[in-house]
């Protein structure tokens, strides 16, 4: 059990996907404008890593090594269109706006990562729940910078007003940078700071 | 005709830079680019791929995938859409191994300076994304031979450029939590937003 | 048995396949009845909230009721009855030669490239009598292709509603053509002068209320020039005479017509 919670909760702070090991970071920054896409991005991400783990170790003994990549991609692959058409027929709006960037959840690198590294040489239960803590990693991340955005970027939270923008007649004046994708950026840079001053074994040495 | 191919082919480096306008390929965009001379290997590799991959996935989607695509083997009412991705990423796969084992026999010198990143490849996600832009737009076959080749430049160019960057930045003194990782970040959200100017371009 | 035999891949790639397809074809298949009606239900909606016909809790498809799909053909502005609604998809039919033209470079203020010959409308009836005249239109903005649906009084010169819908302005700036404060600013303009010329356009800056155009004239957004713009050419070329400018000049010189 020990084991469990540290393969789930390891990779949220310790050794987190976007901030440490600078994987699936394309996602990151150009579905974060609005908490909406951020939280449906995050539930396929964890959907899809978790059950891609649990698959691939579940036929790890039995995959020739040969085409062991393709395995793991086909399995990736499918679980990514599951998804995808589930996103179509029940959130159709959310799935318009995150176009391309489901779909591109076949070449995250943390699916690919993860299954590679950990689920080829662990049982089902702990190569689930790395999944979906490696997930949950990425999860943490994009909430957080999607928070930002969306509170300051355009006073909203969710679709609710938080702070009332001028242009519907309230007094805040939305942070127009925080809209734009770049800021995301920014964000994940200053969160990889503060994580780096709090857990200061993270710190990178001069090379 | 030539006009619009060319307005394409620059918009597809510039205004629609797949790293800087759209995030793609930032895993290795971000692992990649400490020194010039990697990145710009990396760099070729992406334009070759993209260049073949975006047409034969073309090929794949209109003659195959698309609703009524398979008129000419007398299945007109089929329609593979919803395989897409899957076939994109096989497609991929295959050609990036193909791509290495031609390499290996005929150009060993290009193959050894492409090394392990012609496997990356396959996971960068700039060259997927290519093949389902070109979906997305209705590209035809020429605009997507163009578009692949333009948007692998695009791409190339940008890491060569934060490669660039980023050697500098070795020399300067940044604070210690946002060494290395931290500080590439803030680089490239500026760059980004450099080539956010490019978008009022009119071709 | 070995896993690096030949017989061993072969097995696993087959068996995996099967799997895969099996499970992938049966989320499509399952759901693709939902996904259908799901992009129904959008196209719908927008159409609704273009007309300001919108109501909370009433069901889109009942409120949808009152609504008439016609086709006109563009050329002549006179309505089109051999067009099937059911299979008839003109974003469809714009890349179908026979069913679509090429607009001149000349012509072609909103950049769209290639037209459909024959385009829907939809009529809002209010006790059988026609109210509101709501079509669809397009046109380059900044980054891609804008897709709204305007909605026209019954004079054939009022706006009643304007709904963008797909679009890939930049978020924040241009992007606020999404915006229904943005869009209730349309409300009532006059497309076409005394004269009858076409006289709507998107200012930079604000609308000097005090002017007599200022009925032709609506607000631009803060630091989106080329999106205004865009807004602005995608407006004159539908209402133009390529667009729908004789199916709406009916309406301007007969008063109402049943249509």
């Amino acid at each position: 059990m020990a084991k469990v919670t540290e393969v789930l909760f390891e990779p949220i702070f310790k050794n987190n996907p976007i901030a440490l090991q600078i994987l699936g970071i394309c996602s990151a920054l150009a579905v974060t404008g609005k908490m909406d896409t951020v939280i449906a991005m995050s539930l396929a991400l964890v959907f899809v890593n978790s059950l891609s783990n649990l698959s691939v170790s579940l036929i790890r003994k039995h995959v020739p090594t040969n085409i062991r990549i393709i395995v793991q991609m086909t399995i990736i692959a499918s679980l990514v269109i599951i998804v995808d058409q589930a996103l179509k027929a029940y959130a159709y709006d959310i799935s318009r706006r995150l176009s391309v960037y489901v779909g591109l959840i076949i070449t995250n690198c943390i699916v690919m990562g993860r299954a590679e590294a950990f689920a080829m040489k662990n049982g089902p239960v702990l190569s689930f729940f790395d999944g979906l803590g490696n997930a949950l990693g990425y999860a943490l991340i994009l909430v957080s910078v999607g928070t930002f955005r969306e509170i300051l970027g355009t006073g909203k939270f969710l679709g609710y007003n938080i702070l009332t923008p001028t242009t519907e007649g309230g007094w805040y004046v939305t942070n127009g940078l925080l809209v734009l994708p770049p800021s995301a950026f920014f964000l994940i840079g200053f969160f990889i700071w503060a994580l780096r001053t709090w857990k200061k074994d993270q710190i990178e040495e001069d090379n | 005709m030539l006009e619009a191919y060319l307005s394409l082919f620059v918009k597809a480096i510039f205004v629609e830079n797949m790293a800087l306008a759209f995030f793609l390929g930032m895993c290795t965009f971000l692992a990649v680019s400490k020194k010039v001379d990697t990145a710009l290997g990396l760099g070729i590799a992406v334009v070759v791929v993209q260049t073949i991959t975006v047409p034969v996935n073309y090929l794949i989607y209109n003659y195959i995938l698309k609703k009524g695509a398979l008129a000419w083997a007398g299945l007109a009412g089929v329609d593979l859409s919803f395989v897409g991705l899957i076939s994109y990423i096989g497609v991929i796969a295959a050609m990036v191994q193909i791509l290495e084992m031609f390499l290996d026999k005929y150009v060993p010198k290009l193959y050894n300076a492409l090394g392990v990143f012609l496997p990356l490849i396959t996971v960068n996600c700039a060259i997927l994304a290519g093949s389902l832009f070109m979906v997305e737009r209705n590209f035809n076959f020429g605009e997507s031979v163009v578009f692949g080749l333009g948007s692998g430049v695009g791409w190339a160019l940008a890491i060569v450029a934060l490669a660039g960057i980023r050697e500098k930045l070795a020399f300067s003194d940044v604070p210690a939590g946002l060494r290395g990782l931290g500080i590439t970040f803030i680089t490239v959200g500026l760059m980004a937003m450099a080539f956010m100017s490019f978008s009022g371009i009119q071709l | 048995m070995a896993n690096e035999t030949i017989g061993k891949t072969i097995t696993v790639a087959v068996l995996l396949c099967f799997v895969c397809s099996v499970l992938v074809s049966t989320a499509a298949v399952k759901l693709r009845p939902r996904q259908e009606r799901n992009k129904a239900l959008f196209t719908k909606t927008n159409i609704l909230k273009a007309g300001g016909l919108l109501e909370e809790g009433k069901s889109i498809d009942a409120l949808f009721e009152n609504i008439e799909v016609k086709y006109v053909n563009l050329e002549t502005g006179e309505y089109d009855d051999s067009v099937d609604p059911a299979t008839y998809d003109a974003r469809e039919a714009v890349t179908k030669p026979d069913l679509s033209r090429a607009i001149p470079a000349e012509d072609d203020i909103a950049n769209i490239k290639r037209m459909v010959k024959t385009a829907e409308v939809y009529l809002v009836n209010k006790d059988g009598e026609l109210e509101t005249i709501i079509i669809p239109v397009y046109g380059k903005g900044l980054w891609s292709t804008m897709y709204a649906f305007l909605a026209i009084e019954k004079d054939g010169n009022t706006v009643k509603g304007y709904s963008f819908y797909d679009h890939g302005e930049t978020p924040g700036l241009g992007g606020e053509i999404d915006n229904p404060v943005w869009q209730a600013k349309w409300e009532g303009k006059k497309l076409f002068n005394q004269e009858g010329a076409l006289s709507i356009t998107v200012l930079k800056g604000e609308v000097n209320k005090d002017r007599p155009e200022a009925i032709h004239q609506v607000d631009g957004l803060a630091g989106a020039t080329l999106t205004n713009n865009g807004v602005r050419n995608l407006m004159h070329f539908w209402l133009g005479d390529n667009g729908f400018g004789k199916y709406l000049r009916k309406f301007r010189n007969q008063g109402v017509d049943n249509g």
